[in-house]
């Protein structure tokens, strides 16, 4: 870890995020990817992934996920595994399932692919259809069986919100009934879709205690056949998440048109030139891209960050987090009390205590598609 | 409730995890979904001879004979079953 904040003491990439694409089947109302994807340009061709994905390993990167938009949808998908797999990445598919079937499935394995992630909604068809604005309910639960029939171990995601939270029983019987190892239920985080629609998505106090209950008591009944992580929505917490493990730390993103960023979410930042990999290769990317240095170390840091002994702990959160709430990147993420921007995420919370959580004419709920991004960039 | 191993066992690395050497880390690690350990030397010293056919018993007699005039059994056996409580391990039929 570096500790005076210049760029000659970054240590190496842990994880490379290869975002292959922003299409997707699915529209789902608290997805993470930039709410005007649809101006972004072209796809990165097989040859340029390629040159990130060796670039990327010779730097350290070990740890490689394949996520998008829906990964299934690049036609390539089995060549870029092949090749992460000689390079001797683990590899992680993170995936909707559409477009997925067994001959699939089974050639991605043969290439070398070593875990799937696959998403649902929701335990119910109907929650999970309309959340995602799809019918792709009984795809997955069939998908989810002949995942684990050839081999992968099984992860399941489930995106938790104020919509879904109130089924978490059912939701870690579902886990349990389709023999997964890991579940993962990943309170959803206030980006791109999900900021958007914010209002209909952060849930009650109660709803929250209520989940946490039933996963401690699930925990205490399945022991350790099936692992659970249950990430705390960090709007409900008092210290901000330490996001990524700090700027430029440990992880680095291309996104689908080729740019390198140090989060899924930074694109969006002002005041940023994030490298593109056609233009430079992975290491200066990393150590001497004034963007990827931008926020490392803690000089950046103002107050209350700059003196808290917490700062090697939390880094100071998230610098789109605090982007979104406050303006500003350089501020103190907002979910920490100890900034004087925190009534912003303590009103957003208060605020969802009451109301019934409709969409209305003055908050109507978002879906994930090429329509509404146009609508979006357009502003 | 915590199983404890026995000299007999012979401990496997589960599909979901991979031991690997990682240059840049100048250490082994263990892969698994979305995640990994990076292991101290002495960690790496006893996964890598970890091959689903060595007994925790013999386990013990390479790494003495590697390091010989060490006793190493009571510190190899404290970190199987770390391992094992962590799903780094397993041992078929248990």
């Amino acid at each position: 870890m570096q500790e005076d904040g210049s760029k000659s003491r970054a240590g190496s990439p842990l994880w490379l995020l290869a975002e292959l694409t922003y299409r997707c089947p699915l529209h789902c109302v608290f997805c993470s990817n930039p709410v005007d994807y649809i101006r972004h340009g072209a796809e990165l061709p097989t040859a340029a992934w390629l040159k990130v994905l060796r670039e990327a390993r010779e730097l350290g990167a070990v740890q490689l996920g394949f996520s998008g938009g829906e990964p299934l949808t690049r036609e390539d998908l089995e060549t870029l595994v092949g090749q992460a797999h000689t390079l001797g990445y683990y590899t992680n598919l993170i995936t909707s399932g559409v477009g997925l079937d067994e001959g699939r499935i089974a050639r991605l394995r043969e290439a070398g692919l070593d875990h799937i992630q696959l998403s649902f909604q929701d335990s119910t068809r109907e929650l999970n259809d309309f959340l995602s604005h799809t019918r792709t309910f009984d795809l997955k639960l069939n998908l989810a069986r002949l995942i684990k029939r050839h081999g992968y171990p099984m992860v399941l995601n489930v995106v938790l919100h104020r919509q879904n939270l109130d089924h978490i029983e059912q939701i870690l019987d579902m886990a349990e009934r389709l023999g997964v190892e890991y579940l993962e239920l990943a309170n959803t985080q206030y980006y791109g879709w999900a900021f958007l629609n914010r209002h209909h998505l952060l849930p009650t106090r109660e709803q929250l205690r209520r989940a946490e209950e039933a996963t401690r008591r699930f925990r205490e009944r399945a022991g350790s056949s099936v692992k659970v992580y249950f990430v705390v929505p960090d709007y409900f917490e008092r210290r901000p998440k330490p996001c990524m493990n700090g700027w430029g730390s440990v992880f680095m993103v291309v996104t689908a048109d080729g740019i390198a960023l140090p989060c899924h979410q930074a694109r969006m930042l002002p005041g940023f030139e994030f490298p593109r990999v056609a233009e430079h290769d992975m290491r200066w990317i990393w150590y001497e891209s004034p963007a990827f240095n931008r926020f490392r170390g803690f000089d950046w840091m103002r107050e209350p960050c700059r003196t808290c002994a917490e700062r090697f702990k939390d880094f100071g959160g998230c610098r789109c987090q605090a982007f979104l709430l406050t303006g500003d990147p350089a501020d103190t993420d907002p979910v920490c009390d100890l900034s004087p921007e925190h009534y912003r995420v303590a009103e957003a919370v208060e605020r969802a205590q009451g109301h019934s959580g409709g969409a209305t004419a003055e908050r109507p709920l978002t879906f994930r598609d090429d329509r509404n991004s146009r609508e979006l960039s357009s502003r | 409730m915590a199983v404890r191993l026995v000299s007999a066992d012979v401990p496997v690395i589960p599909a979901r995890c991979r031991l690997q050497w990682e240059a840049a880390q100048q250490a082994y690690v263990i892969l698994y979904p979305e995640g990994m350990v990076k292991l101290s030397a002495s960690a790496g010293e006893i996964m890598k001879r970890i091959d689903g056919r060595a007994s925790i018993a013999e386990v013990i007699r390479s790494l003495e004979q590697a390091f010989p005039g060490a006793d190493l059994r009571a510190d190899v056996i404290e970190f199987l079953n770390a391992a094992y409580a962590r799903g780094w391990i397993e041992v078929p039929g248990r």
